[in-house]
């Protein structure tokens, strides 16, 4: 049964599964950056201040986190055959995926850029640094360590969010997984698609630390 | 002289969830042009705060601050802008970019008003060299001391030709040498460039080091004002008072010793400083507890009584000591403390 059909399908699967992983990281970061950084701002002794923003969109990402991502993949459904034409594989999996993960990236952006010293910005504004200055220039790169550690949690949430849409037909390993692996019992490709999971996520791992280590200036010698 | 720095009626009320604090309660001072001026006072005088109102860090509640003749209160968020990168601060945690290079550091403000990379690096490099740094352009503040940080961020703060620096506890973060070091480099960019200085701190040292003028500032109220000199001979409110005594107090070491001595005078020389000898000799002092001598006929006559080290065989080296000089001592017990 380990013909190179299957062997095929694990490879195409893999590449899938990677595609779907990265495009919806990268459509949740275009969604959740400005969004933490918005919570940053207009938070209580924020930069900008701003009690109503900060409200909305506080409950606005609680609820959605608290949705469970399955449910939300099926409430999204209409919304995902608007944009994409169609409910079911790879690229309709990245609509749901995306929408899932913003908030959460919104989350760890919000908690990295808390990190960064109150100092260096009331600094940066006694220099006369204006709101996009501060948070291009201060903010984002002061926090580039931090950010990293948090994208790379961030890839590793989403691909395991990619292989449960595999239940609803999502395409990638999940798909397989599930088709294989649980309607025809067949636990030696589901055990191979989980080992090939295990090992994506710690090659993203590794890949996340390294950078975010060899970009810190903060570390001497 | 031209007035650089006008503060007048300025008071700065936060109100928390369950409490204000009233941190200036109608502050007016004048700062003129090329002055060092200290602003010093205990942690929670309203110090910080006075400061950060001088460049709207902190917007005053109430009352006015002219820089130049010019209403901070009237200028918008952009005039605001341009104004503060006239007005440059030193923090007492250096608050450096910790991304960025130390070149890239003393860029930043340079960034901000657009200056054009090629001229921005040409001035860094110019202002590295003058606070001694010129080695170290390429380095993360990461790597390094107290003292060289504070130094990149005076050569950030220049970067943009201020008029004013304000220093909020400059050199608090860095050991006494250092702060000689830096307080010496503020006086010398003060000569040389003529930049109106305040230096906000907790220690008198520090004022007596640099600052022309003084004002004292105690929950939230000028306590005095002055040239330092003259708040320093003869300091009028009690905050003065308190501050000007720090530093002494500190320094005097008490007399921790237990054991005293009664020393009689009879036949000694007068002329023969023996107590003076005896600490010199034993190079541990004493503390003259009570001393009722004079001279008759060129010999000493009278008693003392002498509070002696801690130190056991330094105690035992000075009875022996006076004994050698045929003096009567007579060791007294529970005669202090």
């Amino acid at each position: 049964m380990w013909d190179s059909q299957i062997i095929m399908m694990l490879v195409e699967g893999t590449g899938v599964t990677l595609y779907m992983t990265l495009v919806s990281t990268l459509i949740a970061y275009a969604l959740g950056l400005p969004m933490g950084i918005t919570l940053v701002v207009t938070a209580s002794g924020g930069l900008k201040p701003n009690k109503i923003i900060y409200k909305i969109l506080d409950i606005v990402v609680n609820i959605v986190r608290s949705i469970p991502f399955l449910i939300l993949l099926v409430l999204l459904i209409p919304f995902t055959r608007l944009i994409v034409g169609k409910s079911y594989g790879a690229t309709a999996t990245i609509v749901p995926l995306s929408m899932a993960a913003a908030p959460f990236v919104a989350r760890l952006v919000e908690s990295s850029l808390l990190e960064v010293d109150h100092g260096v910005i009331e600094a940066a504004q006694s220099m006369g640094a204006d709101l996009w200055t501060i948070i291009w220039k201060v903010l984002l790169v002061e926090a580039r360590t931090s950010l990293i550690v948090g994208a790379t949690i961030a890839l590793g949430t989403i691909l395991g969010y990619s292989a449960m849409a595999g239940t609803v037909g999502g395409g990638g390993l999940g798909d397989i997984a599930i088709r294989y692996g649980y309607h025809r019992y067949q636990a030696d490709i589901m055990i191979v698609t989980v080992i090939l999971l295990v090992a994506l996520v710690q090659i993203l791992q590794v890949i996340g630390t390294k950078l975010s280590k060899k970009l810190d200036r903060r570390i001497t010698g | 002289m031209e007035t650089m720095i006008q503060i007048k009626d300025v008071t700065k009320t936060f109100v928390g969830k369950d409490n204000t604090v009233e941190a200036l309660k109608g502050i007016n001072l004048d700062i003129h042009k090329g002055e060092i001026y200290g602003i010093i006072g205990m942690s929670g005088a309203g110090k910080s705060t006075l400061v950060r109102c001088l460049n709207f860090l902190e917007r005053p509640t109430g009352g006015t601050v002219f820089v130049e003749g010019k209403d901070l209160s009237a200028l918008n968020g952009r005039e605001l802008r341009l104004m503060r990168t006239q007005i440059a601060m030193i923090f007492q945690h250096f608050n450096l970019l910790m991304q960025r290079t130390v070149l890239d550091n003393v860029c930043f403000p340079m960034e901000i008003i657009k200056t054009p990379r090629k001229d921005a690096v040409q001035r860094a490099r110019e202002l590295l060299s003058i606070v001694g740094l010129s080695e170290k352009e390429l380095a993360y503040p990461a790597q390094l001391s107290g003292g060289q940080k504070q130094r990149v961020a005076i050569a950030r703060a220049l970067a943009t030709n201020p008029k004013i620096l304000l220093c909020d506890e400059a050199t608090s973060a860095l050991d006494p040498t250092t702060t000689k070091a830096i307080l010496a480099l503020l006086k010398e960019i003060n000569e040389k460039y003529g930049i109106t200085i305040v230096i906000i701190t907790h220690e008198m040292a520090v004022v007596q080091e640099v600052c022309s003028h003084v004002a004292i500032i105690d929950e939230g109220v000028l306590a005095e004002t002055g040239t330092v000199e003259e708040v320093f001979q003869r300091p009028r409110s009690k905050a003065a008072k308190k501050l000007v005594f720090q530093g002494e107090r500190q320094q005097r070491e008490e007399m921790k010793g237990k054991r005293c001595v009664r020393i009689v005078f009879t036949s000694n020389s007068s002329f023969e400083p023996v107590i003076a000898n005896m600490v010199l000799t034993c190079k541990e002092p004493v503390n003259i507890l009570l001393a009722d001598t004079r001279d008759i006929g060129g010999v000493a006559h009278g008693q003392m009584i002498l509070q002696l080290p801690e130190d056991d065989a330094a105690a035992e080296k000075m009875i022996q000591y006076l004994k050698d000089r045929k003096l009567e001592v007579e060791e007294l017990d529970n005669y202090v403390g």
